[in-house]
Protein backbone atom coordinates (compact mmCIF):
# COMPACT_ATOMS: atom_id res chain seq x y z
CA UNK A 1 0.00 0.00 0.00
CA UNK A 2 2.56 2.36 1.12
CA UNK A 3 5.15 1.35 -2.26
CA UNK A 4 1.88 2.17 -4.26
CA UNK A 5 0.95 5.44 -2.47
CA UNK A 6 4.59 6.30 -3.04
CA UNK A 7 4.76 6.02 -6.65
CA UNK A 8 1.88 7.49 -7.76
CA UNK A 9 1.84 10.58 -5.68
CA UNK A 10 5.36 11.44 -5.31
CA UNK A 11 6.92 9.37 -8.35
CA UNK A 12 8.66 12.22 -11.27
CA UNK A 13 5.74 10.48 -13.46
CA UNK A 14 2.72 10.10 -12.01
CA UNK A 15 0.13 10.51 -14.66
CA UNK A 16 -0.86 13.70 -12.75
CA UNK A 17 2.66 15.45 -13.00
CA UNK A 18 2.76 14.26 -16.88
CA UNK A 19 -0.95 15.84 -17.57
CA UNK A 20 -0.73 19.50 -15.74
CA UNK A 21 2.81 19.76 -17.46
CA UNK A 22 1.65 18.82 -20.54
CA UNK A 23 -1.37 21.45 -20.02
CA UNK A 24 0.96 24.38 -18.96
CA UNK A 25 3.11 23.57 -22.52
CA UNK A 26 0.33 23.60 -24.80
CA UNK A 27 -1.69 26.95 -23.03
CA UNK A 28 2.33 28.19 -23.30
CA UNK A 29 1.99 27.38 -27.34
CA UNK A 30 -1.51 28.67 -27.81
CA UNK A 31 0.05 32.28 -29.18
CA UNK A 32 2.04 30.50 -31.21
CA UNK A 33 -0.33 28.30 -33.10
CA UNK A 34 -2.71 31.26 -33.44
CA UNK A 35 -0.22 32.97 -35.00
CA UNK A 36 0.84 30.04 -37.42
CA UNK A 37 -2.69 28.75 -38.10
CA UNK A 38 -3.53 32.18 -38.30
CA UNK A 39 -6.45 31.77 -35.90
CA UNK A 40 -6.73 35.11 -33.77
CA UNK A 41 -10.27 33.48 -32.25
CA UNK A 42 -8.27 31.10 -30.39
CA UNK A 43 -6.47 33.19 -28.22
CA UNK A 44 -9.93 34.88 -27.62
CA UNK A 45 -11.12 31.72 -26.06
CA UNK A 46 -7.82 30.78 -24.37
CA UNK A 47 -7.18 34.02 -22.74
CA UNK A 48 -11.16 33.62 -21.56
CA UNK A 49 -10.20 29.97 -20.27
CA UNK A 50 -6.70 31.46 -18.44
CA UNK A 51 -8.78 33.79 -16.76
CA UNK A 52 -11.95 31.99 -15.33
CA UNK A 53 -9.22 29.72 -14.42
CA UNK A 54 -7.86 32.51 -12.04
CA UNK A 55 -11.74 32.72 -10.65
CA UNK A 56 -12.36 29.10 -10.07
CA UNK A 57 -8.91 28.46 -8.48
CA UNK A 58 -9.50 31.16 -6.22
CA UNK A 59 -13.43 29.87 -5.66
CA UNK A 60 -11.30 26.50 -4.80
CA UNK A 61 -9.56 27.69 -2.57
CA UNK A 62 -12.23 28.32 -0.06
CA UNK A 63 -14.93 25.69 -1.55
CA UNK A 64 -12.33 22.71 -2.12
CA UNK A 65 -9.68 23.51 0.36
CA UNK A 66 -12.04 25.18 3.11
CA UNK A 67 -15.53 23.07 2.62
CA UNK A 68 -17.07 27.14 2.19
CA UNK A 69 -19.49 26.49 -0.62
CA UNK A 70 -19.60 30.39 -2.14
CA UNK A 71 -22.92 30.21 -4.59
CA UNK A 72 -21.73 34.19 -4.92
CA UNK A 73 -17.96 34.43 -5.65
CA UNK A 74 -18.84 35.75 -9.11
CA UNK A 75 -19.82 38.74 -7.04
CA UNK A 76 -16.08 39.16 -6.47
CA UNK A 77 -15.68 38.84 -10.66
CA UNK A 78 -18.04 41.67 -11.01
CA UNK A 79 -16.45 44.23 -8.66
CA UNK A 80 -12.86 43.52 -9.76
CA UNK A 81 -14.47 44.37 -13.30
CA UNK A 82 -16.54 47.30 -12.20
CA UNK A 83 -13.54 48.39 -10.53
CA UNK A 84 -11.50 49.29 -13.76
CA UNK A 85 -14.69 49.79 -15.89
CA UNK A 86 -15.70 52.89 -13.31
CA UNK A 87 -12.23 54.00 -13.18
CA UNK A 88 -12.05 54.07 -16.92
CA UNK A 89 -15.32 55.73 -17.20
CA UNK A 90 -13.87 58.66 -14.93
CA UNK A 91 -10.92 58.96 -16.96
CA UNK A 92 -8.08 56.97 -14.74
CA UNK A 93 -6.43 55.08 -17.38
CA UNK A 94 -3.67 53.86 -15.15
CA UNK A 95 -3.62 49.85 -14.18
CA UNK A 96 -1.32 50.28 -11.67
CA UNK A 97 -4.23 52.24 -9.95
CA UNK A 98 -7.47 50.42 -11.77
CA UNK A 99 -6.15 46.68 -10.74
CA UNK A 100 -5.53 47.25 -6.90
CA UNK A 101 -8.41 49.16 -6.54
CA UNK A 102 -10.43 45.84 -7.96
CA UNK A 103 -8.19 43.62 -5.68
CA UNK A 104 -8.70 46.19 -2.47
CA UNK A 105 -12.32 46.40 -3.57
CA UNK A 106 -12.98 42.60 -3.88
CA UNK A 107 -11.06 42.04 -0.28
CA UNK A 108 -13.32 44.44 1.24
CA UNK A 109 -16.51 42.95 -0.30
CA UNK A 110 -15.41 39.65 1.02
CA UNK A 111 -14.40 40.78 4.18
CA UNK A 112 -17.65 41.61 5.09
CA UNK A 113 -20.01 39.16 3.32
CA UNK A 114 -17.60 36.90 5.28
CA UNK A 115 -17.54 37.97 8.64
CA UNK A 116 -21.60 37.75 8.40
CA UNK A 117 -21.89 34.63 6.27
CA UNK A 118 -18.90 32.22 8.05
CA UNK A 119 -21.00 32.57 11.32
CA UNK A 120 -23.19 30.05 9.42
CA UNK A 121 -22.94 26.53 8.05
CA UNK A 122 -23.82 24.56 5.04
CA UNK A 123 -27.07 25.83 3.29
CA UNK A 124 -27.54 29.13 5.05
CA UNK A 125 -23.68 29.50 4.19
CA UNK A 126 -24.98 29.11 0.46
CA UNK A 127 -27.85 31.05 0.66
CA UNK A 128 -26.61 34.53 2.41
CA UNK A 129 -23.42 34.07 -0.49
CA UNK A 130 -25.84 33.85 -3.06
CA UNK A 131 -28.27 36.51 -1.31
CA UNK A 132 -25.40 39.23 -1.05
CA UNK A 133 -24.26 38.60 -4.44
CA UNK A 134 -27.63 38.96 -5.85
CA UNK A 135 -27.67 42.59 -3.90
CA UNK A 136 -24.12 43.51 -5.57
CA UNK A 137 -25.96 42.65 -9.10
CA UNK A 138 -29.12 44.73 -8.83
CA UNK A 139 -26.65 47.52 -7.34
CA UNK A 140 -24.54 47.09 -10.45
CA UNK A 141 -27.74 47.23 -12.53
CA UNK A 142 -28.10 50.37 -11.14
CA UNK A 143 -25.57 52.08 -11.91
CA UNK A 144 -27.51 54.45 -14.50
CA UNK A 145 -24.11 56.10 -15.11
CA UNK A 146 -22.39 53.01 -15.61
CA UNK A 147 -24.45 51.49 -18.19
CA UNK A 148 -27.40 50.62 -15.48
CA UNK A 149 -28.57 46.82 -17.20
CA UNK A 150 -26.86 47.06 -20.18
CA UNK A 151 -23.54 47.22 -19.29
CA UNK A 152 -20.71 49.65 -19.83
CA UNK A 153 -17.60 49.66 -22.71
CA UNK A 154 -13.96 50.13 -22.02
CA UNK A 155 -12.46 51.99 -24.74
CA UNK A 156 -9.36 51.62 -23.05
CA UNK A 157 -7.85 48.74 -21.74
CA UNK A 158 -5.96 49.29 -18.52
CA UNK A 159 -2.36 51.12 -19.31
CA UNK A 160 0.92 49.77 -17.59
CA UNK A 161 3.59 52.73 -19.33
CA UNK A 162 5.07 50.40 -22.11
CA UNK A 163 3.59 47.45 -21.84
CA UNK A 164 -0.09 47.66 -24.56
CA UNK A 165 -2.79 45.03 -23.15
CA UNK A 166 -4.18 45.55 -26.81
CA UNK A 167 -1.45 43.62 -27.80
CA UNK A 168 -3.02 39.82 -27.48
CA UNK A 169 -0.20 37.89 -27.13
CA UNK A 170 1.41 40.09 -24.49
CA UNK A 171 -2.46 40.19 -22.88
CA UNK A 172 -2.27 36.15 -23.07
CA UNK A 173 0.87 35.90 -21.50
CA UNK A 174 -0.09 38.13 -18.79
CA UNK A 175 -2.93 36.62 -17.87
CA UNK A 176 -0.57 33.25 -18.25
CA UNK A 177 1.84 34.67 -15.79
CA UNK A 178 -0.74 35.18 -13.60
CA UNK A 179 -2.61 31.81 -13.47
CA UNK A 180 0.79 30.13 -13.14
CA UNK A 181 0.99 32.77 -9.81
CA UNK A 182 -1.84 32.03 -8.81
CA UNK A 183 -2.08 28.43 -8.50
CA UNK A 184 1.80 28.83 -6.76
CA UNK A 185 0.51 31.39 -4.43
CA UNK A 186 -2.84 28.82 -3.89
CA UNK A 187 -0.58 25.42 -3.15
CA UNK A 188 1.83 27.47 -1.14
CA UNK A 189 -1.19 28.73 1.20
CA UNK A 190 -2.84 25.07 1.11
CA UNK A 191 0.50 23.28 2.70
CA UNK A 192 0.97 25.91 4.93
CA UNK A 193 0.03 26.08 8.29
CA UNK A 194 -2.14 28.39 7.89
CA UNK A 195 -4.06 26.25 5.12
CA UNK A 196 -3.92 22.69 7.15
CA UNK A 197 -5.94 24.50 9.67
CA UNK A 198 -8.20 25.44 7.06
CA UNK A 199 -8.60 22.16 5.78
CA UNK A 200 -8.72 20.72 9.24
CA UNK A 201 -11.61 23.29 10.09
CA UNK A 202 -13.25 21.82 7.04
CA UNK A 203 -13.59 18.02 8.31
CA UNK A 204 -13.88 19.12 12.25
CA UNK A 205 -14.13 22.62 13.12
CA UNK A 206 -14.65 22.51 16.93
CA UNK A 207 -11.63 19.91 16.79
CA UNK A 208 -9.89 22.20 15.58
CA UNK A 209 -10.73 25.02 17.94
CA UNK A 210 -10.56 22.78 20.71
CA UNK A 211 -6.91 22.54 19.54
CA UNK A 212 -6.41 26.11 19.85
CA UNK A 213 -7.45 27.62 17.02
CA UNK A 214 -10.06 30.45 16.48
CA UNK A 215 -11.47 28.82 13.23
CA UNK A 216 -13.13 31.96 12.30
CA UNK A 217 -10.61 33.88 12.08
CA UNK A 218 -8.63 31.89 10.09
CA UNK A 219 -11.32 30.90 8.02
CA UNK A 220 -12.34 34.67 6.93
CA UNK A 221 -8.79 35.03 5.87
CA UNK A 222 -9.21 32.40 3.72
CA UNK A 223 -12.35 34.04 2.09
CA UNK A 224 -10.66 36.98 1.89
CA UNK A 225 -7.86 36.14 -0.18
CA UNK A 226 -10.35 34.25 -2.30
CA UNK A 227 -12.18 37.44 -2.69
CA UNK A 228 -9.08 39.42 -3.66
CA UNK A 229 -7.79 36.79 -6.41
CA UNK A 230 -11.24 36.98 -7.86
CA UNK A 231 -10.87 40.59 -8.15
CA UNK A 232 -8.23 40.39 -10.15
CA UNK A 233 -9.84 38.19 -12.30
CA UNK A 234 -12.00 40.15 -12.72
CA UNK A 235 -10.33 43.23 -13.30
CA UNK A 236 -8.81 40.53 -16.55
CA UNK A 237 -12.30 39.79 -17.62
CA UNK A 238 -13.03 43.96 -18.03
CA UNK A 239 -10.13 43.69 -19.90
CA UNK A 240 -10.46 41.13 -22.17
CA UNK A 241 -13.55 41.84 -22.90
CA UNK A 242 -13.61 45.52 -22.98
CA UNK A 243 -16.92 45.34 -21.56
CA UNK A 244 -18.86 45.12 -18.18
CA UNK A 245 -22.24 44.39 -17.62
CA UNK A 246 -24.45 42.77 -14.07
CA UNK A 247 -24.20 39.82 -16.20
CA UNK A 248 -20.38 39.16 -14.99
CA UNK A 249 -22.01 38.79 -11.40
CA UNK A 250 -25.39 36.92 -12.07
CA UNK A 251 -26.09 33.90 -9.70
CA UNK A 252 -25.48 31.49 -12.82
CA UNK A 253 -21.99 32.92 -13.35
CA UNK A 254 -21.42 31.82 -9.75
CA UNK A 255 -22.81 28.59 -10.59
CA UNK A 256 -20.16 28.42 -13.70
CA UNK A 257 -17.54 28.87 -11.25
CA UNK A 258 -18.74 26.25 -8.87
CA UNK A 259 -18.83 23.62 -12.13
CA UNK A 260 -15.75 24.53 -13.09
CA UNK A 261 -14.25 23.76 -9.18
CA UNK A 262 -16.00 20.54 -9.35
CA UNK A 263 -16.17 19.82 -13.00
CA UNK A 264 -11.48 19.76 -12.48
CA UNK A 265 -11.24 18.25 -9.62
CA UNK A 266 -12.07 20.18 -6.07
CA UNK A 267 -8.85 19.11 -4.21
CA UNK A 268 -6.34 19.34 -7.13
CA UNK A 269 -4.26 22.01 -7.34
CA UNK A 270 -5.01 22.08 -11.12
CA UNK A 271 -8.12 21.15 -10.82
CA UNK A 272 -9.87 24.63 -11.77
CA UNK A 273 -7.66 25.29 -14.77
CA UNK A 274 -8.50 21.82 -16.01
CA UNK A 275 -12.44 22.23 -15.16
CA UNK A 276 -12.71 25.79 -16.76
CA UNK A 277 -10.51 24.78 -20.13
CA UNK A 278 -13.03 21.72 -20.74
CA UNK A 279 -16.15 23.61 -19.05
CA UNK A 280 -15.56 26.94 -21.85
CA UNK A 281 -14.11 24.39 -24.56
CA UNK A 282 -17.13 22.27 -24.55
CA UNK A 283 -19.71 25.28 -24.41
CA UNK A 284 -17.90 26.49 -27.34
CA UNK A 285 -17.34 23.35 -29.11
CA UNK A 286 -21.02 22.27 -28.48
CA UNK A 287 -22.43 25.74 -29.12
CA UNK A 288 -21.36 25.01 -32.96
CA UNK A 289 -23.37 21.24 -32.46
CA UNK A 290 -26.65 22.23 -30.92
CA UNK A 291 -28.39 25.79 -29.75
CA UNK A 292 -28.78 23.98 -26.17
CA UNK A 293 -25.54 23.47 -25.47
CA UNK A 294 -26.77 22.77 -21.75
CA UNK A 295 -29.08 19.68 -22.62
CA UNK A 296 -25.47 18.14 -22.90
CA UNK A 297 -23.22 19.62 -20.12
CA UNK A 298 -26.23 19.30 -17.81
CA UNK A 299 -25.95 15.47 -18.17
CA UNK A 300 -22.45 15.35 -18.39
CA UNK A 301 -22.15 17.25 -14.92
CA UNK A 302 -24.44 15.12 -13.36
CA UNK A 303 -22.05 11.87 -14.48
CA UNK A 304 -18.97 13.61 -13.84
CA UNK A 305 -20.10 14.33 -9.85
CA UNK A 306 -21.68 10.53 -9.84
CA UNK A 307 -19.21 8.57 -11.20
CA UNK A 308 -16.26 10.34 -11.21
CA UNK A 309 -15.09 10.66 -7.33
CA UNK A 310 -12.96 14.06 -7.59
CA UNK A 311 -13.67 15.20 -10.96
CA UNK A 312 -11.27 15.34 -14.31
CA UNK A 313 -8.52 15.20 -11.78
CA UNK A 314 -9.65 12.40 -10.35
CA UNK A 315 -9.42 9.70 -13.03
CA UNK A 316 -5.60 10.48 -13.15
CA UNK A 317 -5.81 8.02 -10.27
CA UNK A 318 -3.49 8.21 -7.13
CA UNK A 319 -5.38 8.86 -3.55
CA UNK A 320 -6.35 11.86 -3.34
CA UNK A 321 -7.10 14.62 -0.54
CA UNK A 322 -10.46 14.86 1.17
CA UNK B 1 -3.36 7.06 53.25
CA UNK B 2 -4.32 11.00 52.23
CA UNK B 3 -4.13 11.18 48.07
CA UNK B 4 -1.25 13.46 47.03
CA UNK B 5 -2.24 16.78 47.13
CA UNK B 6 0.69 18.66 48.30
CA UNK B 7 1.11 21.15 45.17
CA UNK B 8 -1.14 24.07 44.49
CA UNK B 9 -3.12 22.36 41.58
CA UNK B 10 -2.96 23.03 37.81
CA UNK B 11 -6.19 22.04 36.99
CA UNK B 12 -8.84 22.73 39.61
CA UNK B 13 -12.96 22.18 39.25
CA UNK B 14 -15.33 23.62 42.15
CA UNK B 15 -19.29 23.16 41.95
CA UNK B 16 -19.44 22.86 38.30
CA UNK B 17 -22.52 22.90 36.59
CA UNK B 18 -23.43 22.02 33.38
CA UNK B 19 -26.95 21.75 31.50
CA UNK B 20 -27.55 20.94 27.52
CA UNK B 21 -30.29 23.69 27.18
CA UNK B 22 -32.60 22.50 29.73
CA UNK B 23 -31.30 19.19 31.12
CA UNK B 24 -28.84 19.25 33.20
CA UNK B 25 -25.83 17.04 33.59
CA UNK B 26 -23.20 18.16 36.24
CA UNK B 27 -23.96 18.86 39.69
CA UNK B 28 -21.74 20.60 41.09
CA UNK B 29 -18.70 18.84 40.15
CA UNK B 30 -15.49 18.90 42.23
CA UNK B 31 -12.28 17.82 40.98
CA UNK B 32 -8.27 18.96 41.43
CA UNK B 33 -4.71 17.65 39.18
CA UNK B 34 -1.48 18.85 40.94
CA UNK B 35 0.86 19.19 38.27
CA UNK B 36 2.49 15.84 37.00
CA UNK B 37 0.03 14.15 38.33
CA UNK B 38 -2.15 11.62 36.59
CA UNK B 39 -5.47 10.99 37.70
CA UNK B 40 -8.69 9.14 36.45
CA UNK B 41 -11.95 9.97 35.75
CA UNK B 42 -14.50 6.83 35.79
CA UNK B 43 -17.95 6.51 35.62
CA UNK B 44 -20.71 4.68 33.65
CA UNK B 45 -22.09 6.12 30.47
CA UNK B 46 -24.39 8.98 30.48
CA UNK B 47 -22.79 9.91 33.93
CA UNK B 48 -21.09 13.17 33.21
CA UNK B 49 -17.55 12.25 31.85
CA UNK B 50 -17.26 13.54 28.66
CA UNK B 51 -19.27 16.86 29.81
CA UNK B 52 -17.08 17.30 32.52
CA UNK B 53 -13.92 17.15 29.91
CA UNK B 54 -15.89 19.87 27.32
CA UNK B 55 -17.28 21.78 30.89
CA UNK B 56 -13.21 22.23 30.65
CA UNK B 57 -12.17 23.16 27.50
CA UNK B 58 -15.37 25.46 27.13
CA UNK B 59 -16.88 23.54 24.53
CA UNK B 60 -19.75 23.18 26.21
CA UNK B 61 -19.59 26.30 29.02
CA UNK B 62 -20.09 25.75 32.66
CA UNK B 63 -23.23 27.42 34.32
CA UNK B 64 -22.07 27.77 37.10
CA UNK B 65 -19.21 27.20 39.41
CA UNK B 66 -15.33 27.62 38.76
CA UNK B 67 -13.01 26.16 36.51
CA UNK B 68 -9.09 27.40 37.31
CA UNK B 69 -6.65 26.38 35.16
CA UNK B 70 -2.82 26.95 36.51
CA UNK B 71 -3.92 29.97 38.76
CA UNK B 72 -6.71 31.59 35.81
CA UNK B 73 -9.89 31.19 35.72
CA UNK B 74 -11.01 29.47 32.42
CA UNK B 75 -14.59 28.67 32.85
CA UNK B 76 -16.00 31.49 30.77
CA UNK B 77 -13.03 31.49 28.09
CA UNK B 78 -13.64 30.18 24.14
CA UNK B 79 -12.57 26.77 23.71
CA UNK B 80 -9.38 27.82 21.83
CA UNK B 81 -8.69 29.99 24.40
CA UNK B 82 -8.26 27.40 26.89
CA UNK B 83 -6.43 25.16 24.44
CA UNK B 84 -3.92 28.51 23.93
CA UNK B 85 -3.45 27.79 27.78
CA UNK B 86 -1.82 24.59 27.57
CA UNK B 87 -4.72 22.04 27.42
CA UNK B 88 -4.56 19.40 24.97
CA UNK B 89 -7.41 17.16 24.71
CA UNK B 90 -7.25 13.43 22.77
CA UNK B 91 -11.04 13.68 22.15
CA UNK B 92 -13.53 10.63 22.47
CA UNK B 93 -13.77 9.09 18.71
CA UNK B 94 -10.14 10.34 18.43
CA UNK B 95 -11.47 12.79 15.35
CA UNK B 96 -8.52 12.83 13.59
CA UNK B 97 -8.82 15.33 10.50
CA UNK B 98 -9.51 13.10 7.73
CA UNK B 99 -8.71 14.81 4.88
CA UNK B 100 -4.83 15.35 6.40
CA UNK B 101 -2.13 13.24 6.06
CA UNK B 102 -0.69 11.74 9.76
CA UNK B 103 2.41 14.20 9.73
CA UNK B 104 -0.50 17.03 8.70
CA UNK B 105 -2.38 16.04 11.67
CA UNK B 106 0.37 16.40 13.97
CA UNK B 107 2.43 19.79 12.47
CA UNK B 108 -0.72 21.71 11.52
CA UNK B 109 -1.73 22.39 15.52
CA UNK B 110 1.24 21.81 16.90
CA UNK B 111 2.65 24.55 19.08
CA UNK B 112 5.38 25.50 22.06
CA UNK B 113 3.26 28.18 24.02
CA UNK B 114 3.95 27.25 27.79
CA UNK B 115 7.69 27.15 25.81
CA UNK B 116 8.05 23.58 27.38
CA UNK B 117 12.04 22.44 27.77
CA UNK B 118 11.93 19.79 25.84
CA UNK B 119 9.35 20.73 23.48
CA UNK B 120 7.94 17.27 21.40
CA UNK B 121 8.82 17.73 17.60
CA UNK B 122 7.34 15.37 15.06
CA UNK B 123 10.35 12.96 15.45
CA UNK B 124 9.57 12.44 19.58
CA UNK B 125 6.28 11.52 18.82
CA UNK B 126 6.88 9.34 15.93
CA UNK B 127 9.63 7.28 18.80
CA UNK B 128 6.89 7.39 20.97
CA UNK B 129 4.51 5.72 18.42
CA UNK B 130 6.87 4.13 15.51
CA UNK B 131 3.64 3.35 14.18
CA UNK B 132 2.67 6.32 13.17
CA UNK B 133 6.23 7.29 11.52
CA UNK B 134 5.30 3.81 9.09
CA UNK B 135 2.05 5.36 8.29
CA UNK B 136 3.12 9.11 8.09
CA UNK B 137 2.15 9.94 4.50
CA UNK B 138 -1.33 7.85 5.12
CA UNK B 139 -4.15 9.88 5.31
CA UNK B 140 -5.36 9.79 8.90
CA UNK B 141 -9.14 8.59 7.67
CA UNK B 142 -6.81 5.26 6.38
CA UNK B 143 -5.12 4.74 9.88
CA UNK B 144 -6.59 1.74 12.32
CA UNK B 145 -8.55 2.93 15.05
CA UNK B 146 -5.86 2.29 17.43
CA UNK B 147 -3.17 4.07 14.80
CA UNK B 148 -5.63 7.04 15.18
CA UNK B 149 -5.61 6.91 18.57
CA UNK B 150 -1.91 7.56 18.64
CA UNK B 151 -2.17 10.05 16.19
CA UNK B 152 -4.99 11.99 18.54
CA UNK B 153 -2.60 11.72 21.48
CA UNK B 154 0.31 12.41 19.50
CA UNK B 155 -1.41 15.55 18.36
CA UNK B 156 -2.18 16.79 21.45
CA UNK B 157 1.15 16.70 22.75
CA UNK B 158 2.70 18.82 19.92
CA UNK B 159 0.87 21.45 21.50
CA UNK B 160 2.72 20.67 24.19
CA UNK B 161 0.26 20.83 26.58
CA UNK B 162 0.60 21.34 30.32
CA UNK B 163 -2.10 19.04 30.96
CA UNK B 164 -3.35 16.10 28.47
CA UNK B 165 -7.07 14.96 28.65
CA UNK B 166 -7.52 11.76 27.09
CA UNK B 167 -11.26 10.87 26.88
CA UNK B 168 -12.10 7.28 26.13
CA UNK B 169 -7.67 6.43 25.03
CA UNK B 170 -8.48 2.85 24.87
CA UNK B 171 -12.32 2.37 23.93
CA UNK B 172 -12.69 0.20 21.24
CA UNK B 173 -9.47 -0.44 20.69
CA UNK B 174 -7.67 -4.01 20.72
CA UNK B 175 -5.91 -5.66 23.73
CA UNK B 176 -2.79 -5.44 22.56
CA UNK B 177 -3.08 -2.07 21.27
CA UNK B 178 -4.79 -1.03 24.18
CA UNK B 179 -1.35 -2.65 26.31
CA UNK B 180 0.98 -0.05 24.02
CA UNK B 181 -1.39 2.94 24.48
CA UNK B 182 -0.77 2.29 28.63
CA UNK B 183 2.82 1.86 28.20
CA UNK B 184 3.30 4.81 26.63
CA UNK B 185 0.93 6.56 29.22
CA UNK B 186 3.39 5.32 31.54
CA UNK B 187 6.13 7.11 29.93
CA UNK B 188 4.17 10.24 29.42
CA UNK B 189 4.07 10.09 33.43
CA UNK B 190 7.22 9.52 34.14
CA UNK B 191 8.51 11.80 32.37
CA UNK B 192 6.12 14.36 34.65
CA UNK B 193 3.02 15.20 32.50
CA UNK B 194 -0.11 15.68 33.96
CA UNK B 195 -2.86 13.84 32.70
CA UNK B 196 -6.45 13.53 33.24
CA UNK B 197 -7.87 9.85 31.96
CA UNK B 198 -11.27 9.40 31.40
CA UNK B 199 -11.60 5.17 31.35
CA UNK B 200 -13.49 2.25 32.30
CA UNK B 201 -10.41 -0.21 32.27
CA UNK B 202 -9.97 -0.26 35.98
CA UNK B 203 -7.81 -2.79 36.28
CA UNK B 204 -4.72 -0.76 34.29
CA UNK B 205 -5.64 2.96 35.27
CA UNK B 206 -5.17 1.75 39.36
CA UNK B 207 -1.91 0.48 38.11
CA UNK B 208 -0.81 3.41 36.65
CA UNK B 209 -2.82 6.26 38.01
CA UNK B 210 -2.18 8.24 40.94
CA UNK B 211 -5.99 9.17 42.18
CA UNK B 212 -9.21 8.71 40.95
CA UNK B 213 -12.76 10.17 40.66
CA UNK B 214 -16.12 8.11 39.82
CA UNK B 215 -18.35 10.30 38.74
CA UNK B 216 -22.53 9.45 38.95
CA UNK B 217 -25.72 10.87 37.63
CA UNK B 218 -23.25 14.51 37.41
CA UNK B 219 -21.63 14.29 40.50
CA UNK B 220 -18.27 13.13 42.09
CA UNK B 221 -19.08 10.08 44.48
CA UNK B 222 -15.87 8.63 45.63
CA UNK B 223 -12.27 10.05 45.38
CA UNK B 224 -9.26 8.01 46.55
CA UNK B 225 -5.35 7.23 45.77
CA UNK B 226 -4.46 4.14 44.14
CA UNK B 227 -4.03 1.80 47.16
CA UNK B 228 -7.67 2.56 48.61
CA UNK B 229 -8.62 1.89 45.62
CA UNK B 230 -7.56 -1.32 45.34
CA UNK B 231 -8.25 -2.31 48.42
CA UNK B 232 -12.38 -1.57 48.01
CA UNK B 233 -13.28 -3.43 45.06
CA UNK B 234 -16.65 -2.75 45.91
CA UNK B 235 -15.83 0.96 44.40
CA UNK B 236 -15.33 0.33 40.75
CA UNK B 237 -18.63 -2.81 41.33
CA UNK B 238 -20.83 -0.19 42.68
CA UNK B 239 -20.40 2.83 40.50
CA UNK B 240 -19.17 0.99 36.81
CA UNK B 241 -21.04 -2.29 37.50
CA UNK B 242 -18.30 -4.14 36.74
Amino acid sequence: MSEWRKDWRHGPWSPRIVVNAGLVTVLALVPVYAAFAGDPFAMTLFSRILIMAIAALSLNLIMGFGGMVSFGHAACLGIGGYAVGILAKEGIGSGFVQWPVAVVASAIYALVVGALCLRTRGVYFIMITLAFAQMVYYVASGLDRYGGDDGLTIYHRSQFGPFDLNNATLFYYLCFALLLASIYLVWRIVNSRFGLVIQGARSNEPRMRAVGFPTFRYRLVCFVIAGALCGLAGALLANHTNFISPAMMHWTRSGDLIVMAVLGGMHAMFGPLIGAMAFLLLEQGLSHVTDYPDLILGPLLLIVAIYVNGGIDGLLGGPRRG
Amino acid sequence: MRPRMADAPLLELRDVETSYGLSRVLFGVSLAIAPGEMVSLMGRNGMGKTTTVRSIMGLTPAASGSIRFAGAEISALPAYRVAKLGVGLAPEGRQAFPNLTTRENLVATASNRGDAAEPWTLERVFALFPRLAERADSMANLLSGGEQQMLAIGRALMTNPRLLILDEATEGLAPLIRDEIWRCLEKLRAAGQSILLIDKNVAAITRIADRHYFIERGRIVWSGGSRELASSPDVAHRYLGV
